[in-house]
Formats: C-alpha cells, sequence, structure tokens
C-alpha cells in the first residue's frame, strides 16, 4: 500500500508539472514556426493523404478511417456494433455478422487493429480486429472497406491481447485478459488460483483470408494484456505481456500490484503448430460462432462450431518461457529487426527490454529461476538487454520508426518519449494532450516502419476543441518523427475510444478499392437483376417485395394488397454501376434501419404493418437532381382484407 | 515506281488500323464525374471508355428524354463502314502491288484518295447527322427540358469536332488513334502518287 501511495504522489507531482509545462507549450506553439507546421499537414482540396490510418473506434465496437497528416474522418466501417447509416446488423443479410453463441449482440468493444502482412511488412489486403467484451476477432476487406468475417474466441474472457498478426499473417491471436474457468464451470469465484487459465487462442489465417482457430494454449490464470509477434530471426515466436501473476480475483488494482515482476510469456508457435500438426493437442468441447459474409452472394452465414483443439503447454518442451518483468508490463513490442521484446512497465518509469538472442541461450543454457505452473521461469539478468531509465511516468505502448528509433507512451506523465534502441537513451520528449494510451507508426510494428509520422491516441480530451458538454470524443495528435526531435503538427478528434490504430501507406491500398459491387457478379438469392423483373410474392402473411432503384424511382412504386399482420420483405437491388451513386430505402413505420445500397448491391430490410393506410417509403440518400420524386406508396388493408396483391410503376 | 508502290501499300494497310483501334472519342466531363465517361466510336460500334460508361451516359441522358446510345446492330453504318474501310484497304494495297510491279500509272494511287476522301466526308457527314439526331430528337416527355432565348428546345448535340458546354457536361470530341492512323495513311498514299510521278516522268523523258 505504501508503494502505491508513492506511485500515485509522484503521479499526482507529475501531472501538476505536466500541467504548467503545457502552459508553456501551448504559448509557445503559435509562433512563427505555426504556418511551417500548418504547411506540413496541409492537404489541398481535392488533394488525397499520404497515409491511411485504421482507428478502432474502441467501444463504439467499429473501425474508423483516418488520412494522414491531414487528420480527415473517411469513413467508418461498422465491424461489432449495429450501423443504422447503412444497415449493418440490421438488415437480413448482415444480423448473421453479430451472431454469437450469447445469441445476437448488437455491440461490441473493439481494441488492437492490425493490417495483414507479407514478409514482415504491411500488405494491406485486410485488417484484423479484436472485440474485447464478447471475445471475438473481425478481419476487414480492405478492397471493399467491409466487415467480411467475425470469429467468436471460445473459453476466452477480455479478448484484449490480440488481433495481432504474424510476419506471414500465418496467425492471427487472441489472448485472454481476464482468467476464466477453462472450460467454464460454477465455481466458487475465490478458488479462482491455480484453477482459473488464460488460455491464448491461435487462428489460422488462409490464403483467402478465412480464420479457423488452430489451437488453443491453455495457460495459467495471468491475465493475458497485450502482445506481438517476432519478426525477423524471431519470427516463429509471439510474446505476451501477463498482469496479475498474482491471481487476485477482488480489488485487484491492488491485490493484482504486489508482485515487483510479472512476466512476458514466450510462446514459439511454430514448435505448436508442428506438434499440433502431428496430432498433438486434445479436442475439447466448445460453442463458438463462425460468421463469414461472402461477397457473392451478399450475404453473411453462420456456423457454430461445438469443439477446440486445446494445447497444455507443458506437453511441448521448448515451447513456453516466461521472461520477468517489472511492474504489471502493459505494452509488449517487438522491434523491426527482431531482437528486442520490449515490456512497458506501466507502473513504473522504465522499460525493461529483453534480447531474443539472450533469451535463447538462457533457453539453451537452462538458465531457469524456478517455474510457475510447470512452464519454466527465466532468469531475469540473461534475457535483460538493458532499460530505459526514468522516460517517464506509467509506460504503456511502444513504436518504432526506420531509423533505430523507439518512441513509448506514458499515461501519467502525459507524454511521447523517444529512445534509441540498444543505448537506451533517451533522445526527445513531448507532451500529448492527455494521456495517451497507444501511440501508431505506420509500419511500426513491422519490419518495415515508415519513419515520418506518429499519432498518439489520447484518453482524455478536456479543454482541446470547443466543449461539447461532459461527453467528449476522445483526442489524437499527429507528429511529425522525421527529424532529431518529434514536432507536435496537428490535434483531431477521434470516434470512440481508439486504443490502437495501423497505419499504412495509401499506395498499398488505394489502387484496390472497389468502386461499384459488379451485378454481373451478384449472386444474391432475392436480387433483382433488371427492372423487367420486379414483383411482389406472398407467401402465407410473408410477403417478399422485389424492388429495384435507379435514379431516379424505385420499380414497383405502388404496391396494394399489404395487409395488417403481414411481414413484409423488402429485397432492395441498385441498378446503378457508376461509381457513388447510391440509393437508401426508409418505410415510415419500420422498426428497422435504412438500408443504404451501394450500386450493384442487394439488401432486405423487414416491415412489419401495424396500421391501415397508404403509407410512402423514400429513398433517403440525395442520389440525383429528381432524388425528391424517388418515393412511393403501400396500401394496407385490414387484415382478412380480400384485397389483391398488385404492383405498378407506370 | 517500287518506292511509291510499297509506300501506297503501307498507306492503304494503315486503314486496317481502324479495326483495332477508336476512330473518334467523345467524352463527357462535369463537377460530379472528375474522370469524365466517354465512348470511344468504332467503325462497327460504340464503347465504352471505361465498361460502364455507356450505361451511365444513357441513365444520364433520360433526364433530358436522349435515345440510348445505338448498340451495333440498330445503325446500318456499323455494317458498312468495315465493309468499305477493308474493301478501300484491300484495293490500296492491291494497286500498291501492281505499282510496285509497274502495271499501272500512280494516277491511279491518286484516284484512290481521292474515293477515300469522298467516302470519308460523306461518313462524317453521316456521323454528324447521327450527332445532330442524336442531340435534339427528344422525348417529349423528358423530365428536363430546357429552351433558349428564343423559347426553342435547346440542342444536345455533341460537337463534330472540339469541345463545348452542354449543360453541367463539357464534351470533347475527338479523333482517336484509327483516326490517326487513317489521316496519316491517306497521306502516305497521297505522297506515294508524288513520289510515282517523279520516278516515272524522267523515264518517259528518256
Amino acid at each position: 500500500m505504501k508503494k502505491l501511495n508513492s506511485i500515485l504522489a509522484v503521479a499526482i507531482f507529475s501531472l501538476i508539472m505536466v500541467s504548467c509545462g503545457n502552459n508553456n507549450e501551448s504559448k509557445r506553439s503559435g509562433g512563427a514556426m505555426s504556418s511551417n507546421v500548418a504547411e506540413k499537414v496541409y492537404v489541398a482540396p481535392g488533394e488525397h493523404d499520404e497515409y491511411y490510418a485504421f482507428l478502432s473506434g474502441g467501444y463504439s465496437g467499429n473501425l474508423t478511417v483516418y488520412g494522414l497528416p491531414s487528420g480527415r474522418m473517411l469513413k467508418e466501417i461498422p465491424v461489432f456494433s449495429q450501423f443504422p447509416t447503412n444497415g449493418y446488423g440490421y438488415s437480413e443479410e448482415t444480423t448473421p455478422m453479430l451472431e454469437t453463441s450469447f445469441g445476437f449482440i448488437p455491440w461490441g468493444d473493439a481494441h488492437h487493429p492490425d493490417i495483414s502482412q507479407t514478409n514482415g511488412e504491411l500488405d494491406g489486403r485486410w485488417v484484423f480486429i479484436n472485440e474485447n467484451n464478447t471475445p471475438r476477432i473481425a478481419r476487414i476487406s480492405l478492397e471493399y472497406f467491409e466487415t467480411e468475417e467475425i470469429i467468436e474466441i471460445p473459453h476466452s474472457a477480455g479478448n484484449h491481447s490480440s488481433s495481432f498478426v504474424t510476419e506471414n499473417t500465418e496467425y492471427v491471436v487472441a489472448g485472454t485478459r481476464f482468467s476464466v474457468p477453462y472450460p467454464q464451470e460454477d465455481i466458487a469465484i475465490d478458488q479462482m488460483k491455480g484453477n482459473f487459465k488464460g488460455p491464448l487462442t491461435f487462428i489460422a489465417v488462409d490464403e483467402n483470408g478465412g480464420m479457423s482457430i488452430d489451437f488453443q494454449l491453455k495457460m495459467p490464470g495471468f491475465n493475458y494484456d497485450l502482445s506481438h509477434p517476432g519478426r525477423g530471426d524471431s519470427h516463429g515466436w509471439f510474446f505476451f505481456t501477463t498482469y496479475n501473476t498474482e491471481e487476485a480475483h477482488t480489488l485487484q488494482e491492488v491485490n493484482a500490484s504486489q508482485n515487483d515482476k510479472d512476466f512476458i510469456a514466450a510462446v514459439n508457435w511454430k514448435k505448436i503448430q508442428e506438434y499440433v500438426r502431428n496430432g498433438g493437442g486434445e479436442e475439447i468441447d466448445a460453442n463458438y460462432a463462425h460468421n463469414v459474409f461472402n461477397h457473392s452472394t451478399q450475404t453473411a452465414t453462420t456456423t457454430m462450431m461445438n469443439k477446440v483443439l486445446t494445447v497444455d503447454p507443458r506437453d511441448v518442451e521448448g515451447a513456453v518461457f516466461f521472461m520477468p518483468t517489472p511492474k504489471s508490463p502493459h505494452g509488449c513490442d517487438v522491434d523491426p529487426s527482431g531482437e528486442y521484446i520490449i515490456g512497458n512497465g506501466k507502473l513504473s518509469t522504465d522499460l525493461t527490454i529483453h534480447s531474443f538472442s539472450k533469451m535463447l541461450k538462457a533457453i539453451e543454457n537452462k538458465d531457469f529461476d524456478g517455474d510457475a505452473y510447470g512452464i519454466p521461469v527465466l532468469n531475469f539478468d540473461a534475457t535483460l538487454a538493458g532499460v530505459v531509465k526514468d522516460g517517464g511516468l506509467g509506460p504503456l505502448h511502444t513504436e518504432f520508426d526506420d531509423k533505430g528509433n523507439a518512441y513509448t507512451t506514458f499515461f501519467i506523465s502525459s507524454e511521447v518519449v523517444k529512445w534509441k534502441l540498444g543505448t537506451w537513451e533517451v533522445l526527445d520528449r513531448q507532451p500529448s494532450f492527455y494521456s495517451v494510451g497507444h501511440n501508431m507508426i505506420p509500419g511500426g510494428n513491422s519490419r518495415k516502419p515508415d519513419g515520418k509520422y506518429m499519432v498518439s491516441l489520447n484518453k482524455i480530451t478536456k479543454d482541446r476543441y470547443l466543449p461539447t458538454g461532459p461527453e467528449l470524443e476522445h483526442s489524437a495528435q499527429l507528429y511529425d518523427i522525421s527529424g532529431e526531435k518529434m514536432e507536435l503538427l496537428l490535434d483531431f478528434p477521434t470516434h470512440g475510444e481508439p486504443h490502437y490504430a495501423a497505419g499504412i501507406h495509401a499506395d498499398k491500398i488505394k489502387a484496390n478499392s472497389k468502386k461499384i459491387y459488379r451485378l454481373d457478379e451478384n449472386k444474391h438469392e432475392h436480387a433483382t437483376l433488371n427492372e423487367s423483373e420486379t414483383r411482389v410474392e406472398r407467401n402465407g402473411n410473408e410477403v417478399h417485395v422485389y424492388m429495384t432503384m435507379v435514379r431516379s424511382h424505385f420499380a414497383p412504386d405502388n404496391i396494394e394488397g399489404i395487409k395488417v399482420g403481414d411481414k413484409v420483405y423488402f429485397h432492395v437491388t441498385n441498378l446503378e454501376q457508376d461509381f457513388d451513386v447510391p440509393h437508401g430505402f426508409a418505410m415510415i413505420g419500420a422498426n428497422n434501419s435504412e438500408l443504404l445500397i451501394m450500386p450493384g448491391q442487394t439488401k432486405t430490410t423487414t416491415w412489419e404493418p401495424t396500421k391501415v393506410g397508404v403509407w410512402p417509403f423514400y429513398c433517403t440518400d440525395f442520389c440525383s437532381a429528381l432524388h425528391q420524386e424517388m418515393q412511393g406508396y403501400i396500401r394496407v388493408s385490414p387484415k382478412g382484407s380480400s384485397q389483391e396483391l398488385k404492383w405498378s410503376l407506370d | 515506281m517500287k518506292k511509291s508502290g510499297i509506300l501506297m501499300i503501307v498507306g492503304s494497310a494503315l486503314l486496317l488500323g481502324l479495326f483495332y483501334f477508336p476512330l473518334w472519342n467523345i467524352t463527357l466531363g462535369a463537377p460530379q464525374y472528375p474522370e469524365p465517361l466517354g465512348m470511344d466510336i468504332y467503325i462497327s460500334g460504340i464503347e465504352g471508355k471505361s465498361e460502364f460508361d455507356i450505361q451511365n451516359i444513357d441513365g444520364l441522358n433520360h433526364y433530358i428524354g436522349m435515345k440510348k446510345i445505338p448498340k451495333p446492330e440498330e445503325m446500318w453504318e456499323f455494317n458498312i463502314f468495315p465493309l468499305v474501310i477493308g474493301g478501300m484497304a484491300a484495293l490500296g494495297i492491291l494497286l500498291g502491288i501492281l505499282g510496285f510491279f509497274k502495271k499501272i500509272s500512280p494516277h491511279w494511287f491518286f484516284g484512290w484518295f481521292v474515293l477515300m476522301l469522298v467516302l470519308g466526308v460523306l461518313g462524317m457527314y453521316d456521323f454528324n447527322i447521327w450527332l445532330l439526331d442524336y442531340g435534339t430528337d427528344l422525348d417529349p416527355k423528358a423530365i428536363i427540358k430546357l429552351t433558349d432565348a428564343d423559347g426553342n428546345p435547346i440542342s444536345y448535340k455533341p460537337p463534330l469536332f472540339g469541345s463545348q458546354k452542354i449543360l453541367n457536361f463539357t464534351a470533347h470530341s475527338y479523333p482517336r488513334l484509327g483516326a490517326w492512323l487513317m489521316f496519316a495513311g491517306m497521306f502516305l498514299t497521297l505522297f506515294a502518287w508524288w513520289v510515282g510521278k517523279r520516278s516515272v516522268r524522267p523515264k518517259s523523258n528518256l
């Protein structure tokens, strides 16, 4: 308790110091330099940004796309949350995306986007992102900028140390932040110690992006906080930070902060992969949803899975080791060469850097300091490469540039600190506004970072923008890191809580971005590819409307014979094949979202009319000069009415 | 005469480029179409510059009541033009071969050139009539009906050659590679005639 008090005292003191410093800083930044800074982030009207940045939407459940250096938000991609803007999670086609073993879940907590890699470099095919609350991993296409696949992670809780990918996107990982009974059972909470587990799930990714759980590593019941893959020589390994090795189950802020050192778990996944390929591991019961959006049918399907392969790490010789790391490490980052593994001890002022080559030597020499549940603990000094002393307070995350420098965020002292790999010398520090969490350098967690810009993703906004009431968006800052000193360029609000982000040079993506969905590839079960095929069909009290939209009318636009008590399915196809000509569909009184339908797309919404009358529907997107005329009527007759189905477009 | 025969053969063979490359091109740029829509006009039909351009031009044109851009089978020209071009190329090559072996006078080359010029002008005239019809024969139920200062319906006829503003669009109408090959070929046949004349004259003086 004493230790905690002293940390808090330092923290409070440093907050005071930082806030004083800030005042000076803001006065200085308005000077002659500011026009020069403005030029650096100015992207002229009509020009494109140099980088894409994919920012997690945090508790919005989505992924936002920004341009850098302008800091302009380009798009919000719905992933784990319903998105009434375009009907994701509401339309018949996309509701399966949000199915889980707990049923339909309309919301998620997105954390760490990571871009697919080939040979340790970002390849721009997909972004993966994890859902922390109901553990899931999503894969987003960077051709369509749409969520294509979501896989639920069984036996996991708090899917936080994910969704990081290996050097050739062999695996995307999903580690458990909250240890839980494995498999789940009715057990007294105070029986946690030794009984709970922290499974680490390795999800294989095939060449088309398809995800499948290869194996689950049944690790001791610690909290697996963050992770990063090895690269270069350390390719084949994955590193996970842990906290709460105390295995406390209550008042964790104190009880999980008692051990001076927790661990970084080093996992040789290649060994385990070989082990399971040779028939190792045990298949156990599991219950999880695997949701896949098929671009050809434009429809998602849910497959419930019921088995998972579990591996006891003690059964695979030389596969898993613990490296003691001080002060409840949070971020676990690997430098571009793959040699250094950085543990960001969030309750200290120092960073601990392990050496991969020293780790191998320690393993070879069996330089162990006991074990934890049968997993060897390596001698702290044997793996230690160095310590960054007094970087700041509360280090969280580290990214890298292409010149051998590392950039660490300090949450408590609210700053980003540049230091040199190898000499561990602090080179520069800049304040962040305020209390930075992750930082992001495009490619900063690959073999080839682009050391031009860094974004800090901050947890506290306060006075940075015009006040907007008590609830604020988060703030981000953009720094120029091309020179010796970091230079603050821009400050921009972000959506939700963007824990982490992934950036990539625009050239790797922009040419692949689709402009339309091709009608000749539309294999949707209920697509209507031609106005002459539009129709209305009744099947009991289910009515299916096969409707098309093109500038500037619906077909059909008058429908009669619908009755109270019917369930009407509108299967609406946008017949346009022109870039950026969406049409929307909205029906008065529908207990559902609108549909925003892009050229060549088919989407379905449902409506259960409860009131007799003539009810309009209309296009919600100002599609054309005759957009206001893009409307229609549906006549709803009383239940049991003899009114026949009729439809027209004249 | 050998040289002029070869020039004649090459010149008339260049006409065959029209079977592979567009004769003419009309692009339509607008504020909403920073990447302009475009039609490539071949001797055998009209194709979009990008895959869906024709469909999109038709879609936009329905607002002003224009007819759809004709399919090859809807215009006799697209059946006749390939025959005329193919025939003229064959005839030109034949004349060139005969000239090469000194079977005919180079004046035949000039004759071919004049015939080609007449056919070309007729083709352009016909093309202009089509553009005029396309730009002025509008659906009376058109959504947007605009009139000029005198109250007459405005013409949406794209220019035969050059650029012109039509409502929010700027139309650019220019020859493309097929036409340039044809022009170059015709110039070569004229040159063949001139070279042939020079080589024949001194001989006749001997």
